[in-house]
């Protein structure tokens, strides 16, 4: 196997991660502060038919991530109302939003699907991206570089600033949160918001991005993933990150597998990288008071405040 | 409560009827796809046959669908729903529809049910199908002449026999020209995931191959090969949108005739399940136009579709199976049943069917 080969299966990988990161680092976000959105599919669904929508009807892709953004928020405000304010059950509201991102995409979607649009281009990197061999890792479109600033920027604020400890805060204990002067509902709300936001985005890297194209379902199930990256990584961003690049390696690396005829059934490695994924972030996570500590211990529960 | 259930029900029971009595004279044609009509593939084409079926028949039908269903469980319920909701003729357009197909069919001996891509028959239940292996030999004739490292990238999503055989008569064809062709095979496990059958491509790809064909539903692997400038097939429908210099052509169906033709016999009353398998020379697989290839390979496949059309089988002798031993003496002629459970490979393969 020579390196031009392995930096190929390197640059895939990072692009099969990146809608991952986004959708997973937002959802890390909400449930810090104590909500369970299982909505994620359906807003990144949205955020992708918005994003073609736009993109493919203005020719502006800034445009369209603006949009794609805006209008997952609009529906993950719908489930906060729902949830913060009507206090209905946060799973079975979340469920019922997948399933409403599902049909409503697919709706808004009808007459874009079938039609061409030029994709993300790439932010060439000067210098960097003229390297031999590791050229093409400079090559990447805004949108990888954009999700490491994320990364960055939600671990900066979850973990060295007040108002990431206010929002820990109010995941931990609402009630505890409430009597020191809180605003816990207003919290959950924007942090709901903001996972709605990078939902869409997520999105609208699937469809303007990763495969340039509209079809309804196109997430495929990835909002999913999403889900299951923020409990296995225990709520830590870094191993979020880890974990979504390690999906994605084994992800590609299973095609690859198959490629080059391994004799492994192709069913078993086609859930390999699920295996992986939980296996290695169970093997991190494995210290159990670490672990507790992270956990947000009202992740779920209405919250009521008494006046 | 229970009350206003009663009354409830009895409601609904006088609004079914009613819509029955004035439904009456016109026939009920419905159809169950596996896909979103808008995958702009498989499913979309068999709605296309829908709509010919609506415009050809006008007032005489009424027609229904359901999109989406996935193969299982699922399935059962979509079917019996239909038949239900009086659905006179039922088409279920996907492999995986069969079993809970001829399971619904007992329970419905007086609904006309058709299945495609299937081999269970019954009373009521007819099967109909495309010999697709038909235009995937011209693609391998094609992939050969244009592929400049003798290597074609194949991402596939289950080993069913339809799906084997189209690898089959692939590498019938390529070998028929360069007989050192070779294929490089991924299996998605899926009809339709778009950012899996990009990543596939992406990795065949860059593996050395420089062709890609696919048994997968959505444009992502031909729009893979658009932004590598490299050449593809596109599949079920003319992608050229997609990939307007990769496509070098697409194999597409057209079942709208086959849908008239079953519909008009239901109205007549002359409706009997049947068994068939229609190709190119019935006009159900079409080669979307040649492009992005020279005159002469162009030319070659179109004498190749002519010859097919004429009556010549992609599987005609001698060929041997994967493992050397012979299969087809020279010029014998496979027979359907045989095509229809293709359960093995052909000489020239690389690759273990997944499960065997």
């Amino acid at each position: 196997m020579n390196s031009e080969y392995l930096i190929s299966i390197i640059v895939s990988t990072v692009v099969a991660a990146t809608p991952l990161i986004y959708a997973a680092l937002g959802e890390l976000v909400v449930e810090r502060a104590g909500v369970l959105n299982l909505g994620v599919e359906g807003m990144m669904l949205v955020g992708a038919v918005t994003a073609f929508v736009i993109g493919s009807t203005s020719g502006n892709l800034f445009l369209a991530y603006v949009s794609a953004a805006l209008a997952a928020t609009l529906l993950s405000l719908l489930f906060a109302f729902l949830t913060l304010t009507l206090q209905t059950n946060q799973v079975a509201t979340g469920l019922a939003l997948t399933l409403f991102g599902l049909g409503l995409s697919a709706f808004a979607g009808r007459n874009f699907a079938g039609l061409p649009i030029t994709g993300l281009k790439p932010l060439v990197i000067p210098l960097l991206s003229n390297l031999p061999l590791l050229g093409p890792l400079f090559r990447f479109d805004p949108l990888v570089y954009g999700s490491l600033i994320l990364f960055w920027a939600v671990h900066r604020f979850l973990h060295r600033t007040h108002a990431g400890l206010k929002l820990r805060a109010v995941g931990e204990s609402p009630s505890v949160a409430h009597a020191v002067g809180q605003p816990v509902i207003r919290i959950r709300y924007l942090a709901v918001m903001f996972g709605g936001a990078t939902s869409g985005i997520a999105g609208a890297y699937l469809s303007t991005a990763l495969t340039p194209m509209w079809v309804e379902g196109m997430s495929a199930g990835r909002g999913w993933i999403a889900l299951a990256l923020v409990v296995f990584a225990s709520w830590r961003p870094w191993r979020v990150l880890a974990g979504a690049y390690i999906f994605g390696a084994v992800w590609i690396g299973q095609l690859h597998a198959q490629a080059f005829g391994i004799p492994v059934p192709s069913q078993f490695l086609s859930s390999l990288p699920y295996l992986a994924t939980v296996v290695v972030l169970v093997l991190i996570s494995r210290n159990k008071r670490l672990t507790m500590m992270n956990t947000p211990a009202s992740l779920g529960q209405p919250f009521v405040p008494d006046r | 409560m229970k009350k206003l259930l009663i009354a409830l029900m009895t409601t609904t029971a006088a609004l079914s009827l009613a819509a029955t009595a004035e439904a009456q004279e016109k026939l009920k044609a419905c159809w169950v796809y596996t896909g979103p009509i808008g995958d702009f593939g498989y499913s979309y084409q068999h709605d296309q046959g829908r709509l010919q079926v609506e415009k050809e028949l006008g007032d005489k039908v009424e027609t229904a669908y359901l999109e989406n269903v996935s193969e299982g469980p699922d399935a059962d319920r979509a079917f019996e729903r239909l038949a239900r909701e009086g659905c006179k003729i039922i088409f279920g357009t996907s492999f995986g529809f069969m079993d809970p197909e001829v399971k619904i069919a007992k329970k419905f001996p007086k609904v006309m049910f058709e299945h495609a891509t299937g081999f269970k028959t019954g009373d009521n239940l007819g099967i109909y199908n495309a010999r697709f292996y038909e235009g995937r030999y011209v693609l391998g004739q094609i992939a050969a002449k244009e592929s400049k490292k003798g290597l074609a990238g194949y991402i596939v999503s289950f080993p069913i026999p339809e799906v084997v055989m189209g690898i089959n008569s692939f590498i019938l064809g390529a070998q028929s020209v360069n007989p050192d062709f070779k294929v490089k095979i991924v299996w998605v496990n899926s009809w339709f995931d778009p950012g899996k059958e990009a990543d596939a491509a992406k990795a065949l790809f860059d593996q050395g191959a420089d062709i890609i064909v696919q048994h997968t539903d959505s444009t992502a692997a031909l729009q893979v090969a658009e932004e590598r400038k490299l050449h593809g097939f596109g599949q079920s429908s003319d992608m050229i949108k997609f990939a307007p210099n990769a496509q070098l052509t697409s194999l597409t169906d057209e079942w709208g005739p086959y849908y008239i033709s079953r519909v008009q016999a239901a109205l007549d009353g002359t409706w009997k399940p049947d068994n068939v398998w229609l190709g190119i020379k019935d006009g159900a697989v079409k080669l979307a136009p040649y492009t992005n290839m020279p005159d002469d390979v162009k030319a070659m496949a179109e004498a190749t579709e002519k010859k097919i059309a004429g009556g010549w089988n992609p599987f005609t002798g001698p060929i041997a199976k994967q493992d050397g031993t012979a299969w087809l003496k020279d010029g014998e002629v496979a027979d359907d049943g045989t095509l229809l459970g293709m359960n093995f490979y052909v000489k020239g393969v690389d690759d273990k069917i997944p499960g065997r």
